[in-house]
């Protein structure tokens, strides 16, 4: 069973990266962006009878290991039909 | 008094450290490797600068479940002295054994360069040889060092005067001048409510001996030692 795992910065959490993207794409003309936000994507390929139970699993390895729940948000999209 | 220096796969700081205890606070010192799941004996324990391994998915975050970091957790809850520095800082962190997380630099360079401390809090362990006020010369190394916290965290820290050293000018300045990294309240180190635990950016075992090229790390350790030698007595 696959996964997709987006770990997004919480709002208000200053983005340096973000920032510097940003900047860089109004230098290349696309004045019109107003934000960059960064974050992570993660797959994750695993063993798993109940997509549901596979989902909480999920869950609980973000809140543990994937995500820092200080400065970021995550979500899990499980992959249909793979 | 017996250190113990935790080594994890890209620490890089573990030598000087060991050193700085060892050699020139002429303390007892051991490495322990993070494969290591018990730990007996040790006064205090350091845990070291560096990448460990290699800084993947965030700074921190994959030493933090280290088989060596239930027991370090352990020994910091029964109120046993530990010091984090740099990417020890990070860890500490990540483990939960200080409030907050680790942003990248707000310019987004490594910045390594000799940064002035204030010492906000000179009654912790970590501390007591400091005057209260004091400016002191410590190097940064570090691409994440712009700590951040939420705003009910922050006035927790200030209210227990868990803020031990902030970045400052070399008159004791404080301001975005100052500021290396862009760090929540120009805090360069902290400690745990208990104020047994201290994660700073700055790294005190680089300026412990004139060789160095700066003391002004030497009152770190020195204070730890004097704690425990109290403590004891």
């Amino acid at each position: 069973m696959k996964a997709r795992i987006y770990v997004t910065l919480k709002t208000g959490v200053l983005d340096p990266q973000g920032e510097a993207v940003k900047k860089s794409l109004h230098v290349l003309g696309y004045g019109n962006v107003e934000e960059v936000r960064m974050g992570k994507f993660v797959e994750v390929d695993l063993q798993a009878g109940d997509p549901e139970k596979a989902r909480q699993e999920l869950m609980e390895m973000s809140d543990k290991l994937l995500a820092n729940p200080v400065i970021e948000n995550y979500r899990v999209e499980m992959v249909e039909g793979e | 008094m017996k250190f113990g220096v935790v080594v994890f796969p890209g620490s890089n700081c573990d030598a000087d450290c060991f050193h700085a205890v060892k050699n020139v606070q002429g303390q007892d010192c051991e490495y322990i490797w993070h494969q290591q799941s018990k730990i007996t004996g040790f006064d205090a324990l350091v845990l070291p600068g560096g990448f460990s391994y290699g800084d993947y998915l965030r700074t921190g975050a994959i030493a933090r479940f280290s088989p060596v970091m239930p027991a370090v957790i352990d020994f910091a809850r029964q109120g046993g002295l530990v010091i984090g520095i740099c990417n020890g800082f990070q860890i500490l962190l990540e483990a939960g054994l200080l409030p907050g997380a680790m942003l990248r630099n707000k310019s987004l360079m490594f910045i390594c360069k000799p940064v002035n401390l204030k010492v906000l809090n000179n009654r912790t362990p970590f501390t007591n040889q400091f005057n209260k006020d004091a400016v002191i010369e410590v190097p940064i190394a570090h691409g994440e060092g712009n700590y951040y916290c939420d705003p009910a965290t922050l006035e927790e820290l200030q209210k227990n005067g868990s803020i031990v050293f902030s970045y400052c000018g070399p008159a004791g300045e404080i301001g975005d001048d100052y500021n290396p990294n862009g760090s929540l309240s120009h805090i360069a180190g902290i400690t745990n409510k208990e104020g047994n635990v201290l994660g700073m950016m700055p790294h005190p075992e680089r300026c412990s001996e004139t060789v160095l090229g700066g003391t002004d790390g030497f009152g770190v350790f020195a204070s730890m030692i004097q704690w425990l030698k109290e403590a004891r007595a």
